[in-house]
């Protein structure tokens, strides 16, 4: 974009372009408060606005049960904060097995694509459920049965899946002609991989991964299914103990708050990116 | 016994005969032109010596080993070949100077306080010793190409292969790649060079092939390519390259 130099008259293209600016401007705006207006009006219009309002919007539920939603919600970014990692770990592995080109290794190669259709072919709540009450079912000693760990361990093994394709799309995307070049100076296929591809591979993948994880966030309340007591399940409590549907409101909000900036930073790193290439 | 020792080379993609049969010797201290029109061959035959493609037969005999015998370990073989290709293929996450010391780092195991001088020395010499610390994309595509072969060159290898490596530049870049290849021929550098910079090949090449199909179809110093060729598809290349 360039601006007409400070104090010049603007260009005739200057003047066209702003005149369409504020006209395109005021259609949004326009448009905007109409739609705004209607459902003002027409909502609260519906039969059964009052008991809607009364047990999803209810002010003094909401007052006394978010600090308590606040606090579980804690127990949400605890599980993703030791899940995340792991699945990051576990997905770079398993994308490297699904590269692998010697051919002694290729039960290595088959292990990772069959370990990636199989994880992303299952519902993730069909995988807690499995290993989170089958595993424990094995009649495992204190404190190997608790549902934080195998319900941990399967939002890892699914998550881990994701973040394999995601990269090994990666380490595709890089040109093969940097590969050619670290192979004409004598490295080996180990260290291209780990100096050459895989730092640009990684790199592209930042915003795709970064997706991931924000749903991944999302996932972790469905432990809540196996027991362990996060944001859902509090507010479920909430909702048993006062006949409310607020403290759902209250969770959403929760959530909202810390996916929405992610997912913003997610499009601005891919923006960015975009503009890069 | 020449340095380099091609003796019937063939390599065919699926149903397409890119090499139909080469031979050709490089003796230590040579620079070849491999000249011809694209998908005759020389960017191929280039990386087949180089075992970036391996050959279907024939051998390719470097310092009376034979390089092309399959299930040959390539990597020592690179070590001794170097190649710069057309598109400088420089790594870009890394600086100049990572780019240049990679390989000697993690293949001659060498570390960087043993590098720095000697590399140091390299980038001086071909005027880039304020551009060490540049990324590739904050340089010219000259500059990138030069940084190409101190790349190639800090391995210290014994013979240089280099892929059209000044096609994908501006005609104003080209002359300063080309000096540093005046620079190394001085050296007594061994070099094959693949090029369309006809007026180069007859200022410094040793000897000139012009490849056509993947044969060479007549080879001998510039004097005899370029002023005397015998064969009329020699003749009507350079009328349409000259």
């Amino acid at each position: 974009m360039s601006l007409p130099p400070q104090g010049a008259a603007p260009t005739r293209r200057a003047i066209y372009e702003s005149r369409l600016r504020r006209r395109s401007n005021l259609i949004a705006a326009g448009s905007t408060a109409v739609i705004v207006a209607a459902i003002i009006l027409l909502v609260p219009l519906a039969p059964g606005w009052e008991a809607v309002k009364k047990s999803f919007f209810n002010g003094s539920v909401f007052a006394r049960t978010f600090p308590g939603l606040l606090e579980a919600f804690l127990l949400d970014i605890a599980i993703f904060a030791w899940c995340a990692p792991l699945i990051a770990v576990l997905g770079l592995a398993i994308a490297l097995c699904r590269d692998v080109r010697n051919p002694v290794l290729f039960p290595l190669r088959a292990f990772g694509a069959l370990y990636t259709d199989i994880f992303r072919g299952l519902p993730v709540i069909l995988v807690i459920y499995l290993v989170g009450f089958g595993i424990p079912g094995l009649g495992l000693p204190r404190p190997w049965n608790s549902p934080y760990i195998w319900g941990s361990l399967a939002l890892i093994v699914v998550y881990a899946a994701y973040v394999a394709e995601v990269i090994r799309s990666g380490i595709d995307s890089i040109h093969q002609s940097q590969r050619a070049a670290a192979q004409s100076l004598g490295l080996s296929e180990a260290d291209t991989m780990r100096y050459v591809i895989l730092p640009q591979a990684l790199r592209n993948v930042v915003p795709a991964n970064m997706n991931l994880f924000i749903a991944l966030q999302k996932d972790v309340a469905l432990l809540s299914f196996i027991g362990p007591v996060e944001i859902f399940r509090q507010a479920g409590v909430y909702k048993s103990l006062m006949a409310n549907f607020t403290p759902y409101v209250g969770a959403a909000l929760i959530f909202l708050a810390v996916t929405i900036p992610a997912t913003r930073y997610a499009d601005y790193l891919m923006a960015r990116q975009r503009g890069q290439r | 016994m020449s340095f380099l020792d091609i003796r019937g080379v063939t390599k065919s993609f699926g149903d397409n005969r890119v090499i139909r049969g080469i031979d050709l010797s490089v003796e230590k201290g040579e620079l070849v032109c491999l000249i011809g029109a694209s998908g005759s061959g020389k960017s191929t035959l280039l990386r087949c010596i180089n075992l970036l493609e391996p050959v279907d037969d024939g051998e390719i005999v470097l310092d009376g080993i034979d390089i092309a015998e399959p299930g040959l370990d390539p990597r020592p073989v690179r070590q001794r070949v170097g190649m710069v290709f057309q598109s400088y293929n420089l790594f870009p996450h890394m600086t100049a100077v990572q780019n240049v010391m990679l390989a000697p780092r993690r293949v001659k195991s060498r570390t960087p306080a043993q590098l720095e001088e000697p590399v140091r020395a390299l980038f001086r010499r071909f005027g880039l010793e304020s551009h060490m610390d540049k990324y590739p994309d904050a340089l010219s595509g000259g500059q990138q190409q030069r940084v190409a072969i101190i790349r190639a060159l800090a391995m210290e290898p014994e013979i240089l292969l280099l892929d059209e490596i000044t096609s994908a530049l501006d005609p104003e870049l080209v002359g300063e790649v080309l000096d540093v290849l005046r620079q190394l021929r001085s050296d007594g550098m061994t070099m094959m060079l693949a090029t369309h910079e006809m007026g180069f090949a007859r200022e410094v090449a040793d000897k000139v092939c012009f490849l056509n199909e993947g044969q060479i179809l007549e080879s001998g110093t510039p004097g005899e390519i370029f002023t005397a060729p015998k064969h009329e598809r020699t003749r009507s290349f350079l009328a349409r390259v000259l």
